[in-house]
Parts: C-alpha cells; sequence; structure tokens
C-alpha cells in the first residue's frame, strides 16, 4: 500500500528538501506558496463553516460552480475571446456557486424537504448540469476547451507568480476578517436567537461568512478542483476542533494545519511524480484528523476510553468497599475486610474477569482504600470505611427516592456514582433518611469532611 | 439521429433505467431519515475500493472491483457512523472527511496505476453509458426479441438487474420496517425492530447501488436519482407506499427523458449528443422544479392560489364587518370608543367582489349598504371577533386593549370558542349565532 502511494520511483530527498525549504527553483516556489495560503485561509474559514453547520453546503457550493465555469467559457467564446480568461472563468464560478447556496436556501424555505436533501438536489443536479454543458463545449469546441475539466481535479502546477499572490492577499482577507470578527462569527454561529435579540445584522454577518467560503472555494478550484476543495475547508477545523474549545486556538490550529497540509501537498506533488497536489493535501490533512481523533487528550477517542475504564474501575472499587463495609456493619465487627468468599461472589454477580478482579482491587491499593494487615488479611483503611459507609448510605439514599418520588420500580433502581446531597435537596434528603430511620434501617451517617 | 437504435440505445437504456429505478426506490428511505447526503458520500468513497480491486488482480475483472467498491462503499458507512459516534462530529462534516479523504486516496491510486490501466477519476463520475454500445444488435427494434440471448447482455446490465431486484425486493419484503424505521426509530426499537440494522442495511444496498450503477452512469447520476425522484414523489404525496411508486415513476421517467434529451435536444441545433448520464441527472433537476411549482397541494403555486384566495376573503370579511361596526357606530346606544381608528379603509377590489357576490349593494363611499346576505356573514365576523376579545380576556388574561389585534386574525382563521357572553370587554354587543 505504502509503495503504491509513495512510488517505486526513488524518491530524490535532497531535492525534496529543496522544495521544502522554498528553494526548489522560482515556479516550484510560487506552487509551494500559493498552495500554503490558500490552505490557511481553507483553515480559517473552514472553522466558521464547521460551527455554522455548513460543512456539506460547501460541497455543494464547489459542485455548483462547473456550470458557471462552463457558462463563462461559452460566454467568452461568444464574446470573440478565446475562453481561457481565468478571471471570467473564476467569476461564473462564483456567480454560479452562489446561486447554488441561494437554490439550497430556496428549496429549504419553498418546500418541505429538509438541508440534507436541498444540498443533495443542488450538488447533482448543478454537477449534472455542468457536465451536459461541458461535453458540449468540448464537443463543440475541441481545441480551446481544453484544461477545463482540470477544475475538476484541479492542477497546482499551473499556477503563476500572480495567482501566489491572489492567494496571499486571500490569506491575509480571510485571516484577518475572521479574527477581527471571531467574536460576530461566533456569536452568530452558537447563539443566534440572541444575536438577533440583541439587535446584531446576523443577516449580514451570515452573509459574510458564506462570502468567505465562496471566495475559497473559488480560490481553490485552480488548485485542487471542485471534488476535493471541500475538504480542504472541513477537515482542518474538524481535526483541530479535538484539541481545543477556544475560537481563538481553534482558528490558529485549523489555519496552521491548513497551510501544513498546502505546503506539504506542494512539495511532495512537486517532487513526486504522479502526485496530484489535492489528493495529498487532503490525505495529509486527513492523516491529522485521524491522529487528533485518536489521540487528543481530552476529546480523542483513546482519551475517552480511558477515562471510562477508570470511571468503571472506581465504580467497581466503590461496590467492593460498599460490601465490605455492610458485611461489617450486619455483624458488628469495628474493621470491615475484604473476605475472599465476598470477592469472589461479587465478581461472578458483576461479570468480572480475573484480570479486572486485579486491576480493580489494584486500584483500591492505590487510592489507599485498602491495606494488608500483618495478619495477610486485607482491610479497609480508614478512608476505604469511610467511602463504603459514603457509598452505602448513597445506595440506601437513592433506592428510596426513586422508589418513593419518581415511581420507578424497585426492582429498578441501581445506586449512581454521583452523591445524593449533591443532586437532591438537604430538605428531601433528610426526609428520606428519616422515613427510613423510622423504618428500622440503618442509614450510615453523612462523611464528615475531614 | 432522432430515432432509437438498438445498437447503440438499447442497453445503454435498459441500464439507465435500471439505476434510477434502483437508487429511486431506496432513496426515498434515505430522503426520510434525513441521511440523503450519504449517497453522496458512498459513491466518492467508493473510488478507492474499485482501484485497489484492480491493483490486486492487474486486471479489470468485474467482479474482484465489484467487490472492492462494495466493501469500500460499505466501510464508507461504518467509517462516517465511527467518526460521528466516536469523534463526535456532526453528520454533515463527519461525511466531508471521510469521504474525501477516501475519494483522495482513490484519485493517489488511479495516477499511480494510470500507467497499467485505462480507468480514471472521470468514468466514476460521468459514467460511461457509450461502453455498453451492442455491436452486433439487429438493424430493427422487433427483431430485438429474437436475438437477445442471455450473452448478449452485458454484464452491467446484469449487475444493475441484480441490485436493482435486491433494492426492490428490500424494500417489499421490510416495508412495514422501514417505514416504522423511518418515521418513529423509538417506536420501532421499542417493538424489537431494530432501526439501527435496517439503516445499516439501507445503507448496504445504497453502496451496492452505487457499484451496479457507477460504471454504467456514473456517480452524478446516482447522487442524482438517490434524492430527486424521491423529493419529487414526497412533494406529491403524503402516503409514504404512494411515494414509493411514484418515486419508481419519476425515475424511470426521468431517466427515458434525459437519455432522449442528450441525443434530441442538441440535434436541434446540429450539434453533437451531449453526456447522457448528466442530461439525467438534469432533467431529474427540471422534474423536481415542476413538482416544487406544480405539486397539487404542497406546490408553490397552489399553495399561493389557496393563501391570495383565504386573503380576498379576510378582505371581503373585512369589509362587511366594517359596515357592519359603522352601522353600530351611528346608532343612539353605541359605545363611544375609539372604534373610528379600529376601522380600516376597504379595498376597491374587495368591493367590487362582495358587490359582486350579492354582500352589499349602493355606491362606493358613505353609501354603501349590507345585503340580507352581506349583513348575515358580517354577523358572524363580528360575533367571531368579540368572542375571541372576551376569550383572550377572560381566559387568556389579556388586558382589554390588547385583544383587538390578535382577534382580527382569530376571527378569519381559528374555531369559534365556546365562551358564552353577551358582551365584549368593550361592552357592545354580540351577535348570536342564525
Amino acid at each position: 500500500m505504502t509503495a503504491v502511494l509513495v512510488g517505486s520511483d526513488a524518491a530524490d530527498w535532497s531535492e525534496l528538501l529543496e522544495l521544502a525549504t522554498f528553494q526548489g527553483g522560482f515556479n516550484a516556489t510560487i506552487v509551494t506558496i500559493g498552495t500554503m495560503m490558500l490552505g490557511i485561509s481553507a483553515g480559517v474559514v473552514g472553522v466558521f463553516a464547521l460551527l455554522r453547520r455548513r460543512a456539506l453546503v460547501a460541497d455543494a457550493l464547489s459542485h455548483a460552480t462547473l456550470p458557471g465555469i462552463a457558462i463563462a467559457f461559452m460566454a467568452s467564446i461568444l464574446l470573440g475571446g478565446d475562453g481561457r480568461s481565468l478571471p471570467l472563468l473564476l467569476a461564473g464560478a462564483a456567480v454560479s456557486g452562489v446561486a447554488g447556496v441561494l437554490a439550497i436556501q430556496a428549496l429549504g424555505r419553498w418546500t418541505r424537504l429538509r438541508e440534507d436533501a436541498s444540498i443533495a438536489i443542488v450538488l447533482s443536479v448543478s454537477f449534472g448540469i455542468g457536465v451536459v454543458l461541458l461535453s458540449w463545449i468540448q464537443s463543440n469546441e475541441p481545441s480551446s476547451s481544453a484544461g477545463l475539466d482540470h477544475f475538476i481535479y484541479g492542477r497546482t502546477a499551473s499556477m503563476l507568480p500572480g495567482d501566489a499572490w491572489t492567494m496571499s492577499l486571500l490569506a491575509v482577507v480571510t485571516v484577518t476578517l475572521t479574527t477581527t470578527l471571531r467574536r460576530e462569527f461566533g456569536l452568530v454561529c452558537f447563539d443566534r436567537d440572541f444575536a438577533i435579540s440583541t439587535g446584531w445584522p446576523v443577516g449580514l454577518i451570515d452573509l459574510l461568512m458564506l462570502g468567505l467560503v465562496v471566495l475559497v472555494t473559488v480560490a481553490g478550484l485552480q488548485a485542487v478542483g471542485i471534488v476535493l476543495v471541500v475538504a480542504m475547508i472541513v477537515i482542518p477545523p474538524v481535526a483541530a476542533r479535538f484539541w481545543t474549545d477556544r475560537l481563538r486556538v481553534l482558528l490558529v490550529l485549523s489555519g496552521t494545519l491548513g497551510g501544513l497540509g498546502g505546503w506539504f501537498g506542494a512539495v511532495i506533488s512537486a517532487g513526486l511524480p504522479n502526485q496530484p497536489a489535492g489528493a495529498v493535501i487532503v490525505l495529509t490533512t486527513g492523516a491529522v484528523f485521524a491522529i487528533s481523533m485518536l489521540l487528543a487528550p481530552r476529546r480523542g477517542v483513546i482519551a475517552i476510553a480511558l477515562r471510562r475504564f477508570a470511571l468503571r474501575i472506581r465504580m467497581e472499587g466503590d461496590h467492593v468497599l460498599e460490601a465490605a463495609w455492610d458485611h461489617a456493619a450486619d455483624r458488628g465487627i469495628d474493621h470491615p475486610r475484604l473476605e475472599v468468599d465476598m470477592l469472589r461472589r461479587i465478581a461472578r454477580e458483576r461479570g468480572w474477569t480475573p484480570l479486572f478482579n486485579r486491576l480493580v482491587r489494584m486500584a483500591l491499593h492505590r487510592s489507599r482504600m485498602i491495606m494488608k494487615t500483618s495478619a495477610g488479611s486485607i482491610e479497609l483503611t480508614p478512608s476505604g470505611r469511610r467511602r463504603g459507609a459514603t457509598v452505602a448510605r448513597n445506595h440506601l439514599l437513592w433506592e428510596r427516592y426513586l422508589t418513593t418520588h419518581a415511581d420507578v420500580a424497585p426492582n429498578h433502581v441501581d445506586w449512581s456514582v454521583d452523591q445524593v446531597e449533591h443532586v437532591l435537596s438537604a430538605e428531601l434528603v433528610a426526609s428520606l433518611e428519616e422515613a427510613l430511620v423510622a423504618e428500622g434501617v440503618d442509614v450510615p451517617p453523612r462523611e464528615s469532611s475531614p | 439521429m432522432n430515432s432509437l437504435d438498438p445498437a447503440l440505445d438499447l442497453f445503454p437504456l435498459a441500464a439507465s433505467i435500471l439505476a434510477a429505478i434502483t437508487c429511486g426506490v431506496l432513496g426515498n428511505f434515505l430522503l426520510l431519515r434525513r441521511e440523503s447526503l450519504m449517497g453522496d458520500a458512498i459513491s466518492h468513497g467508493v473510488l478507492p475500493g474499485l482501484v485497489i480491486g484492480f491493483l490486486i488482480t492487474g486486471d479489470r475483472s468485474p467482479f474482484t472491483m465489484l467487490i472492492g467498491a462494495t466493501v469500500a462503499g460499505i466501510a464508507t458507512v461504518l467509517l462516517v457512523m465511527l467518526v460521528r459516534r466516536l469523534g463526535r462530529v456532526e453528520a454533515g462534516a463527519a461525511m466531508g472527511v471521510v469521504f474525501s479523504v477516501l475519494f483522495a486516496l482513490g484519485v493517489l491510486l488511479i495516477e499511480r496505476a494510470a500507467r497499467q490501466t485505462d480507468i480514471d477519476a472521470d468514468c466514476v463520475l460521468h459514467g460511461q453509458l457509450e461502453t455498453l454500445a451492442w455491436y452486433d444488435a439487429p438493424a430493427l427494434w422487433r427483431d430485438v426479441p429474437a436475438w437477445t440471448t442471455i450473452e448478449s447482455i452485458p454484464r452491467q446490465v446484469w449487475g444493475l438487474v441484480i441490485a436493482c431486484l435486491l433494492a426492490c425486493g428490500f424494500v417489499i419484503a421490510f416495508f412495514k420496517e422501514l417505514r416504522l424505521a423511518a418515521f418513529d426509530p423509538g417506536l420501532a426499537s421499542s417493538l424489537g425492530l431494530r432501526p439501527r440494522a435496517i439503516d445499516l442495511v439501507t445503507m448496504v444496498l445504497v453502496a451496492i447501488a452505487t457499484v451496479a450503477s457507477f460504471e454504467a452512469v456514473g456517480s452524478i447520476l446516482v447522487i442524482a436519482m438517490l434524492i430527486c425522484p424521491a423529493a419529487t414523489a414526497r412533494l406529491l404525496t403524503d402516503r409514504l407506499s404512494r411515494q414509493v411508486l411514484l418515486s419508481v415513476v419519476v425515475a424511470i421517467a426521468t431517466a427515458v427523458l434525459g437519455y432522449r434529451a442528450a441525443t434530441v435536444v442538441p440535434s436541434w441545433f446540429d450539434d453533437e449528443s451531449v453526456n447522457a448520464a448528466g442530461s439525467m441527472a438534469m432533467t431529474a433537476g427540471i422534474i423536481l422544479v415542476a413538482a416544487i411549482l406544480l405539486a397539487p397541494v404542497h406546490g408553490v403555486v397552489s399553495r399561493s392560489i389557496r393563501s391570495r384566495r383565504l386573503a380576498r376573503r379576510i378582505a371581503v370579511d373585512d369589509l362587511l364587518a366594517t359596515l357592519l361596526r359603522t352601522e353600530e357606530a351611528r346608532s343612539p346606544d353605541a359605545v363611544p370608543a375609539s372604534a373610528v381608528n379600529l376601522l380600516r379603509p376597504p379595498k376597491p377590489a374587495a368591493i367590487e367582489r362582495a358587490r359582486r357576490s350579492g354582500l352589499v349593494e349602493g355606491r362606493s363611499g358613505s353609501d354603501l349598504r349590507l345585503t340580507e346576505d352581506g349583513r348575515r356573514v358580517a354577523r358572524d365576523v363580528l360575533r367571531r371577533h368579540r368572542l375571541w376579545e372576551t376569550y383572550l380576556v377572560e381566559e387568556a388574561g389579556l388586558s382589554p386593549d390588547h385583544v383587538h389585534d390578535p382577534a382580527e386574525v382569530l376571527e378569519h382563521l381559528g374555531p369559534i370558542p365556546s365562551i358564552r357572553s353577551s358582551r365584549d370587554p368593550h361592552g357592545r354587543p354580540i351577535p348570536d349565532p342564525d
């Protein structure tokens, strides 16, 4: 697989290094800088497209540019040009892309179709129109239309010095606008109603955000193409989102990732044969996404799984402590112990594997809830006893609360790790306790803070 | 040029129709489950599977490519679910990430493999209907049944026949489950119908449909057919069974009309025919727009006619009520309130309409009088208005000077409030029902 991706052609590492450090010749440097700037722009603009839940609107937008490109080409031929004027083609792309977005909004406004359906409709129908127009052009103007379909997959190598300047200007504009207006943009994304009620020009702000997406999409068409430009807008912010909850950090991370992806893609596609930049950019940022999803410290899949496992270990440990405490309290023993029978029973009832059993006990040891006595038995420490009593108390009170106040059948009740005092009011806890004591149940006292 | 030719058109048309039916049927459930974009994601995501299938065997054996693509399609579905659940990424963004990465992988693999193969990403997007031409076909349509042998049917068409049977069979066999899973997944799972499994099977079938269709008609048409016929049918009916049947009819019509239009319309300008798959996607859009405008109940036109009719009725009702209020104000025991500013100047068109229906008589201006019929209607409107005012004050707790405007709306739309009173909050009499 790797062999296929990287290629059997011997990679010239020194050449790659030169390209990577902007010393690979004028043209390569132009392309690298231009693609990098495009990546930065797409990264920062994508943050708000993601937060505004417009990720796939960008996809429909990019597909909807195709008819515009074709029509602009035809118009240019009719007016006597050769149809290759890039500004005209991109203007056509922008107009029909915006028309596509308006069509999505009109479908939402005038029909009962949901947004996902509207996006899919605009995407497929407008791309179909584009394909029809392109095939018409190709059969009628075969000589001058060569290269029009580069817009579908993109071609970074066609970037000119002027394009690199345009991309840099685009990056300056998008970065400046998104950083200075991040509060306004963020508010419209997160709490539109509040923004409206406080009198913000929500429609205008929304339009500006959309306008930035249109700009980046149209700018990216030439480099990465219609199908993959959405990836430059969507992947960096989604990957960055795993690492932070702060908008400012998100913008920086997403822009940086976009820029890195653009840089890497341009270097690889210039240095190795048959490596289209768009695909390399998408795969690079995609790999960063996969790593982020797995490894991010708080939102990453592994971190979440570990947290859940730790919680489960703690809950099972609580079970052990509670059982030991109950056992001792029933018999009036001062020093609750972990009996072998008891542990075996709990392990069976809760379906522990032997390994899990060891982990639970190790965790109890490490948190100094249990200790080995000189006689060789395992005894609860003072803090273990306190914990056991608290858990037993919570269990009793929750059970009572759920059966008397929440109409839950008694055999459906299980205790929760939440401390009853944290959820229910003091008066309610007191009355539950009173009722239990009146029935002769021995309720452990509330843990006094040491 | 302008008539269908068995050699050139039989199998492409058959493939288009079969693809349209397969996708159209499945699209109904994507639409209802709000997963329409999954078709988009899957049809992009199959690309690496196709190429890997090719690279493994080294030849363009349809079987391995089909398996590779089906695996990739199912992988797309699972990856999107994985990213959504585990990464807690919003559905649209999850699809965007997954399908663009897979598509990029496919593009890269194709570039690597380009020297060994003739597959390219274009044929995945646009399809290659022209490869289905039947070179030793009979020249005349009436000879076709005699000529058609099993061997002469291209494998793409066979693939589509199988996909179509699978999709239709699944929808017919599990219609009840699909309906419940689409409209009330909670109830479905409490009845033990496992809506998630049904979702997954639907997605797998979408993947199979995509793979079976892509070579003939291309992924753009797949996306269009997964959404447009179902959306069109959804605008035409409220019953799911009817919607599914209608979507099949629309899908067939789209395929046939789009296929013909690709040849016929350019021929009017003496041009070469255009891409048929694109033309079908375009036709699907045109049919959908027609449905949006002309659908009997949910269409834009019929809705605007209804609302215009309502506006006219309201204008006449308001005119009649105004005349009755003016009569009241002239009577000696009138309640002297700010009644005058409540009276809106009647619209000339409303006066004309009321006169034609025999509700008013006399010249416009101060001479305008209610007829007997008009008086009956006006009393009814005024009765509703004042009952609503009373209701809003007594039951909803609004203050009397805030109830006129809401009552002005409710008198035309709402039912009569069940409240008994002979005077409204301003002390004016409430007319008795006739």
